[in-house]
C-alpha cells in the first residue's frame, strides 16, 4: 500500500465527520495549552529572576564604617579580609564630602579655549581596587606596595575622568594637578563592574590621599564566591576591626528567598500535573471516540478487507485517523500556548521566552497522545473478521 | 479443458455450536472461466457461507478449494488476503459505497490495496473512469452515493469490482435492494459482462436473476446439487 493512499484515507476518515474531530481533539488542545502555558511562562518568568538576582549582586559585600568613628578600620585590614575562605577580592576605599569636589588640571594645555579644570572627585584606595570593581586597566598600571612604600606621588584615573582630563597616553607620564600639587598619572582604570562612578574619579595611594585630608578607611569593598556573601557578611567586620563591629554596616545581598521559589515552584508543578491529566483525559476522549468509529464502520472495515486490505492496512489507518487528531490538537494547543505566552508576557511586560522546542515538542506530543489511544481501537478493527464485518 | 477458476471437493464448513452446525457439507463444484453460475436455495440453507468460503473471506473446516489452480485452504491469513484483492471482485447487496466519496473515488478505493508503483497509482482514475464507463455511469462520476439510485449505486459498486480485472466476480444477492427495472439493468450489465469474458458467480432467490444465467446450482441444509 502506497503510504500517500494510507495518508489519503486517513484524513479522508478523519475528515468525514469534521465536527466530531474537532470535538474530539478538545481534550488534547486543552492538555497542550496548559502544559505549553505552564512551561513557557516559568521559563519567561525564570529569565526575568535571573535578570534581577543575578551573580554580581549575590557575590558584593560593602562594609561602610560609620562616620563618626574615626580610624575604626585600618589599611592593612583589608588584607585580613581577602584571607577569609570564599573571598575572592577587596579593597579599602577612603572619600570625604571635601574629597568629592577637587579641583584637577591637566598639564598639557592643548587648546587654550579648551577648560581643563574639572571637579572631580578623589579618593584614596588600596592597591587591589581594579580586582575588588571588577574593572580593568585600560592603560597603564594600578599603584602597587612600592608606590605607597616610596610615597611616590602617583595617581591613577577612571576611564571617564581621563577623558574629561584630556589624558590618552599614560606611558608618556602625564601629570595632573590636584589642587597646587602635580602628580604623575600611571594607569587609567575603566570596565568597572560595581563602583561605577570611580570612573569619573582621580584614585589616589593612601599615602598620598592624607594631604586632601582623606585619611581614614570609609568603606570595604568585598567579592565573595557565589554562595559565601552570607557567611563573608558575617565574618568581615571582626576580620576588619575586631572589637569594633558596632560601628560597621555590613551591605549584603538579599538571601534567597526560597521560600517563594518553593511556592512557585509548587504552583508550576501543580500546572503540569494539570496539563498531564488534560492530556489523559484528552487520549481516553480520543480513544472512546476512535473506538465508537470503529464500531460504526464495521462495514467499511469489511469492505477494505474484501478489497485487499490486510489487518495492518486496517490498524494502521486507524492508528493514523487517531494520531492526526492528536498532532491537530497539539498543533491547535501549541498554537495558544504560545499566544498566551506572549499576551501574559507583554501584559507583565517581560520578553517572552519562546523555547522552540517546545514549539515543536508539543505537537508532536499531541500526536503521541493520538497514537497511544489509537492503539486499542487499532487493534479492534484489525482483528475483526471480514465475514463478521460483513455480515 | 481450461483450468477451473473455482474447483471445491469435499468442502465442508461446520460452524463450532452445539450441536454444531454443518453450513456446507461435502460441496463438489466446478467453475468454468465465462461461466454464469447461479446459486439458489432457501433461507438458512448455506448460501452465504458457501459465498464467504469462495471469496476467501472464511475457511472451510475441511476440504479443498482451488482458484486458477492455486490452492487456498493451507494458505496464511495474508497470502490469502492478497489473492482475494487480486483476482475475486465483489458485489454486496448493500452495495458498501463509502458515504462521503465520490462515486469514481470509491471505485478507485479498489487498488488502494494493491497498488505497485507510482505510475499505475497516477492512472488510476483514468481506470475507474474506464470501469465506470463500463457499467454505463460516466455521467455519474463526481457524484456522491446517497445521490444517486438504487441502481446506479449497485452498478458503481460493479464498477469498483471490475477495477483492476479479477478473475472472479461473486455476487450476494446484488438485486436484493433494488426494483424490477433496476434489477434488469444490472442483469443486463451481468449478461454484457459475461459476454466480455468475466466469470460470474450469483446468490439469489429471485428467480428472474437465476433464470438469466446459463448454470444454477441448489443447496438444501448445506448440500450443493446441480439442477
Ligand atoms: N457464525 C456462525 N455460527 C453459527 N452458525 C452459523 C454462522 N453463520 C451461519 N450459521 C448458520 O449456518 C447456516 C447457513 O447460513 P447462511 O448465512 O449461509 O444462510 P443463507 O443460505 O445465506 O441464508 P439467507 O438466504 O437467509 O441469507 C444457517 O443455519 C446459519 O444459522
Ligand atoms: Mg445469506
Amino acid at each position: 500500500m502506497d503510504l500517500r493512499d494510507l495518508l489519503n484515507e486517513a484524513m479522508a476518515g478523519m475528515l468525514a465527520r469534521p465536527v466530531r474531530t474537532a470535538l474530539t481533539t478538545l481534550g488534547t488542545v486543552l492538555g497542550i495549552t496548559t502544559l505549553v502555558i505552564t512551561l513557557g511562562v516559568a521559563a519567561t518568568a525564570g529569565n526575568q529572576i535571573v535578570g534581577r538576582f543575578d551573580a554580581l549582586t549575590a557575590t558584593t559585600v560593602t562594609v561602610e564604617v560609620a562616620e563618626n568613628a574615626k580610624a575604626a578600620v585600618e589599611w592593612d585590614a583589608v588584607d585580613q579580609v581577602t584571607r577569609l575562605r570564599g573571598v575572592t577580592s577587596a579593597a579599602a576605599v577612603a572619600e570625604t564630602k571635601k574629597s568629592a569636589n577637587l579641583s584637577v588640571r591637566s598639564n598639557k594645555i592643548i587648546d587654550p579655549t579648551r577648560v581643563t579644570d574639572q571637579t572631580l572627585t578623589v579618593v584614596a584606595t588600596s592597591t587591589g581596587l581594579p580586582g575588588a570593581v571588577k574593572g580593568s586597566m585600560i592603560q597603564g598600571r594600578y599603584f602597587d606596595a612600592g608606590h605607597l612604600a616610596r610615597q611616590d606621588k602617583v595617581v591613577v584615573v577612571g576611564e571617564q575622568a581621563a577623558k574629561m582630563l584630556g589624558i590618552t597616553r599614560p606611558d608618556r607620564a602625564p601629570a595632573v594637578f590636584i589642587g597646587k600639587h602635580a602628580y604623575t598619572v600611571i594607569g587609567v582604570l575603566g570596565a568597572m563592574q560595581r563602583e561605577k562612578n570611580l570612573g569619573t574619579a582621580v584614585m589616589v595611594p593612601p599615602t598620598i590621599g592624607k594631604r586632601f585630608g582623606i585619611k581614614d578607611v570609609t568603606r570595604v569593598l568585598i567579592n565573595t564566591s557565589l554562595g559565601a556573601a552570607d557567611l563573608i557578611a558575617r565574618q568581615a567586620p571582626t576580620a576588619l576591626s575586631p572589637g569594633n563591629e558596632a560601628e560597621l554596616q555590613v551591605i549584603a545581598p538579599p538571601s534567597p528567598t526560597r521560600a517563594r521559589d518553593a511556592v512557585q515552584n509548587d504552583v508550576n508543578a501543580l500546572f503540569l500535573i494539570l496539563g498531564l491529566v488534560s492530556l489523559v483525559v484528552g487520549a481516553v476522549g480520543i480513544a472512546n471516540v476512535t473506538l465508537v468509529t470503529v464500531m460504526e464502520r464495521v462495514a467499511e472495515i469489511g469492505l477494505r478487507r474484501s478489497l485487499g486490505a490486510a489487518r495492518r492496512h486496517i490498524a494502521a489507518q486507524f492508528l493514523l485517523e487517531s494520531t492526526l487528531t492528536g498532532l491537530t490538537g497539539g498543533v491547535i494547543g501549541a498554537s495558544l500556548g504560545i499566544l498566551a505566552i506572549v499576551a501574559v508576557s507583554a501584559a507583565k511586560q517581560w520578553t517572552p521566552v519562546l523555547d522552540l522546542r517546545l514549539a515543536l515538542i508539543a505537537p508532536l506530543a499531541g500526536a503521541l497522545v493520538g497514537l497511544l489511544a489509537g492503539l486499542y481501537p487499532a487493534l479492534r478493527a484489525a482483528r475483526m473478521e471480514p465475514v463478521d464485518a460483513l455480515r | 479443458m481450461p483450468e477451473p477458476v473455482i474447483a471445491l471437493e469435499g468442502l465442508t464448513r461446520e460452524f463450532p455450536a452445539d450441536p454444531p452446525v454443518r453450513a456446507l457439507s461435502d460441496v463438489f463444484l466446478e467453475v468454468l472461466p465465462k461461466d454464469y453460475l447461479a446459486i439458489v436455495g432457501p433461507s438458512g440453507s448455506g448460501k452465504s457461507t458457501l459465498l464467504n468460503v469462495l471469496g476467501l473471506l472464511d475457511t472451510p473446516t475441511s476440504g479443498s478449494y482451488r482458484i486458477d489452480g492455486i490452492e487456498t485452504t493451507t494458505l496464511r491469513d495474508g497470502e490469502r488476503t492478497k489473492l482475494r484483492g487480486s483476482r475475486i471482485g465483489f458485489v454486496f447487496q448493500s452495495f458498501h459505497l463509502l458515504a462521503h466519496r465520490s462515486v469514481a473515488e470509491n471505485v478507485m478505493l479498489a487498488e488502494v490495496y494493491r497498488s505497485r508503483g507510482a505510475r499505475e497509482r497516477r492512472n488510476r482514475r483514468a481506470r475507474a473512469l474506464e470501469a465506470l464507463e463500463r457499467v454505463g455511469l460516466s455521467h455519474r462520476v463526481d457524484f456522491l452515493p446517497d445521490r444517486l439510485s438504487g441502481g446506479e449505486r449497485q452498478r458503481a459498486a460493479i464498477a469498483r469490482a471490475l477495477m483492476g480485472g479479477p478473475s472472479l466476480l461473486l455476487c450476494d444477492e446484488p438485486t436484493g435492494n433494488l426494483d424490477s427495472r433496476n434489477t434488469g439493468a444490472v442483469l443486463d450489465l451481468f449478461d454484457e459482462l459475461r459476454g466480455q469474458g468475466l466469470t460470474i458467480v450469483v446468490i439469489t432467490h429471485e428467480t428472474e436473476v437465476s433464470d438469466r444465467a446459463q448454470r444454477r446450482v441448489r443447496i438444501t441444509d448445506g448440500v450443493l446439487v446441480e439442477e
